[in-house]
């Protein structure tokens, strides 16, 4: 009897790949990735760059993508020269605040939506993701009158009261909700678990990456927001970053530069949280996409 | 005494489905009853309106004598083993196994003391650290188990706990579970679709079709006596052959077979045989038979299972078992599909003719419209 070849067997045991020659150290799709992840990169490499240059430099054409010589005073120069410190504090308030509430309050109605039986959940739901559909365009005018009637314009609040929470979330939560096992919930049930107790040790500790991403990307919202802060504050000591970070482009004078300098450092904890979250993040998207 | 008692429960879903149709029975203290039936038979939903996890449409469950309609699942003290076993995966298994308790705010010496015990029970003490997803399938089994019986539940539910293991571990597991039955004598509710599991495991076993109650009993009375073709032809594996057959004058005859049967009116009826109710023997013999043409030969090691047709008329009861339909479609009008339980040194050839005898007083009658038993 002749011995029987394992790598030729279906199944389990003939799931040993057999060994791929290599004549690069790398995939031959990085040959394709990488230039696409420079083109990417380059716009960002360019503000850094440009955050280095001197205003001459700046100006000239074609652009100088290497200064040459470094201007580091440009750093503490656009910290200087407006209430930076005031404006980065604003912006993490609201951010911090924003995201908190998402997290508890699209939880707690992506929860009802996805477990809940109650008359109307289906006509609401529908009316809810509708309100996706519409641009912020057409809701800026009502949506800034109300929060004039609450008397929020030029304060934090008028950033944060609209933004407790987002159809989005909601609409995330629920899907990933969805996708856990019932019985999960229903052993929890019969152990002797109140509706919320199961909502806040079974169901949220398990949807860790869903709400990882769901933090991550209202940070991103609320961070980078320059619209809607445009519209409700126009007194310096409520701006936030991006809207302060436009008092460097005057009509008359731009200090591109210095705008630069801001703008890497208003950059800098959006990068930081991405890097320390992109695990959950990538597993986030995944997720959503598959089956557990 | 921790009585279960089902009183015309019936359970009917939004958009109409019927999952369980007036069921009665009652589940004495410390009994290990079992709920089976083919899929979607309502064994299940009646096992989780027992728990409280569905609404009740109409009729009313017993507990302990106390009417559970209306009281939510964490105040009936049942427990329950889920078919998936639900675990936390997020939690170790000492976590999960004090869970319930927990929630119920025992004091801390308690909980550690209970569970150690439950583990000790069960044999989990090495793995009170580990995640569910670090256990094997049998040991995820045990922790569900413990996690449920920990509390000391009046009654015990458990929803198909086996299915999930392979073929060697749910025999083991099988054993373990009636050994602890046999020890904490707690009334168990057990749904499984299995036939084996329904035979061994048992006080009783209560069979549904299609939301309603077939027969409750003694798993070997069921089998010896089902009271319907459907019973007949669900409980046993293999399952009973059934032929169209009729008697006349005291005589039954299915086919070529005709053997007598005192005190049975003249009607149409279906013949009942067991796989292991036929013997092989020579053309010659007198008694009462058929020819079965051998399709297909089983060897099993202990037995012979051998499929084939005789010349009668199929009885036309098909039940989703595994072997029920085997041969079924390919079968002509007139050929009825039998199959035959043999002793593992008989080995008739495949395409051949063999004779078979029939005992007649193992032979099964039920009315051909009411499918009922002929007793």
């Amino acid at each position: 009897m002749s011995a029987i070849d394992v790598s030729t067997l279906p199944g389990e045991i003939g799931m040993v790949e057999p060994p791929r020659r290599r004549w690069l150290p790398f995939s031959p799709w990085h040959l394709v990735l990488m230039p696409i992840a420079l083109v990417m990169l380059v716009p960002l490499l360019w503000v850094v760059m440009t955050s280095f240059e001197t205003l001459a430099q700046t100006q000239h054409f074609p652009p100088i993508l290497w200064p040459g010589s470094f201007q580091w005073q440009n750093y503490p120069n656009a910290l200087h020269s407006v209430p930076f410190g005031r404006w980065f504090w604003n912006t993490t308030v609201v951010t911090t605040v924003v995201v908190l509430s998402n997290l508890v309050l699209c939880a707690l109605a992506a929860y009802g939506f996805a477990r809940i039986k109650f008359f109307g959940k289906g006509v609401a739901y529908f009316f809810l993701l509708a309100t996706l559909m519409v641009p912020i365009q057409v809701v800026l005018i009502p949506t800034f009158l109300i929060v004039k009637q609450m008397h929020l314009l030029n304060t934090l609040g008028a950033l944060i009261v609209p933004n407790l929470a987002n159809v989005f979330g909601i609409f995330m939560l629920t899907q990933f909700f969805r996708t856990l096992p019932i019985e999960l919930e229903e052993a929890a049930r019969i152990d002797g678990a109140s509706r919320l107790k199961i909502l806040f040790v079974i169901v949220l500790p398990l949807s860790l990456p869903a709400l990882a991403t769901l933090a991550v990307i209202q940070f991103l919202w609320t961070w980078n927001d320059f619209l809607w802060p445009l519209v409700t504050i126009y007194k310096e000591n409520a701006f936030t970053l991006q809207l302060g970070l436009m008092s460097f482009q005057g009509s008359h004078a731009n200090d591109t530069n210095l705008l630069m300098a801001g703008n890497v450092m208003s950059m800098l904890p959006v990068l930081l949280l991405f890097i320390a979250a992109q695990r959950y993040f990538v597993r986030g998207i995944a997720t959503q996409g598959l089956k557990g | 005494m921790t009585n279960v008692e089902f009183d015309g429960v019936t359970k009917v879903f939004p958009g109409g489905a019927v999952a369980v149709d007036g069921l009665s029975l009652t589940v004495s203290d410390g009994e290990f009853l079992i709920l089976v039936g083919p899929s979607g038979c309502g064994k299940s939903t009646a096992l989780r309106m027992v728990a409280g996890l569905e609404k009740i449409s109409a009729g009313s469950i017993t507990v302990g004598g106390t009417r559970v309609n209306d009281i939510p699942p964490k105040d009936r003290d049942i427990a329950m083993v889920f078919q998936n076993y639900a675990l936390y995966p997020h939690m170790t298994v000492e976590k999960n196994l004090g869970f319930a308790l927990r929630q119920r705010k025992a004091p801390k010496e308690e909980i550690a003391q209970r569970v150690s015990a439950m583990a000790a029970m069960l044999g989990l003490e090495g793995l009170l650290q580990r995640r569910p997803g670090q256990l094997s399938g049998g040991q995820r089994q045990r922790v569900a188990m413990g996690r449920a019986l920990v509390r000391e539940p009046q009654v015990f539910l458990l929803d198909e706990p086996l299915s999930n293991l392979d073929a060697k571990l749910r025999v083991q597991m099988r054993a373990e579970l009636k050994k602890l039955h046999h020890r904490l004598g707690i009334t168990t509710i057990y749904v499984t679709h299995d036939q084996v599991e329904a035979m061994t495991l048992g006080d009783r076993i209560a069979v549904l079709s299609a939301g309603r109650l077939q027969q409750i009993g003694h798993p070997q009375d069921v089998y010896d006596h089902p009271a319907n073709v459907f019973v007949a032809g669900f409980i046993g594996s293999p399952p009973m052959n059934l032929l169209r057959g009729s008697v006349r004058d005291g005589q039954v005859s299915a086919g070529d077979l005709v053997f007598a049967r005192a005190g049975v009116p003249d009607a149409d009826v279906i013949v009942g045989i067991r796989p292991e109710g036929l013997r092989l023997v020579g053309s010659d013999d007198p008694g009462p038979g058929f020819e079965l043409h051998v399709d297909v030969v089983e060897p099993l090691g202990d037995e012979v299972m051998v499929h084939g047709t005789v010349s009668a008329r199929d009885a036309g009861v098909r039940i989703e078992v595994e072997e029920a339909t085997l041969l079924a479609d390919a079968i002509e009008e007139d050929r009825a599909a039998v199959t035959v339980r043999l002793a593992p040194d008989v080995r008739p050839a495949p395409g051949s003719s063999v004779h078979l005898s029939v005992d007649p007083e193992g032979v099964h009658l039920f009315d051909a419209d009411s499918g009922l038993a002929i007793r």
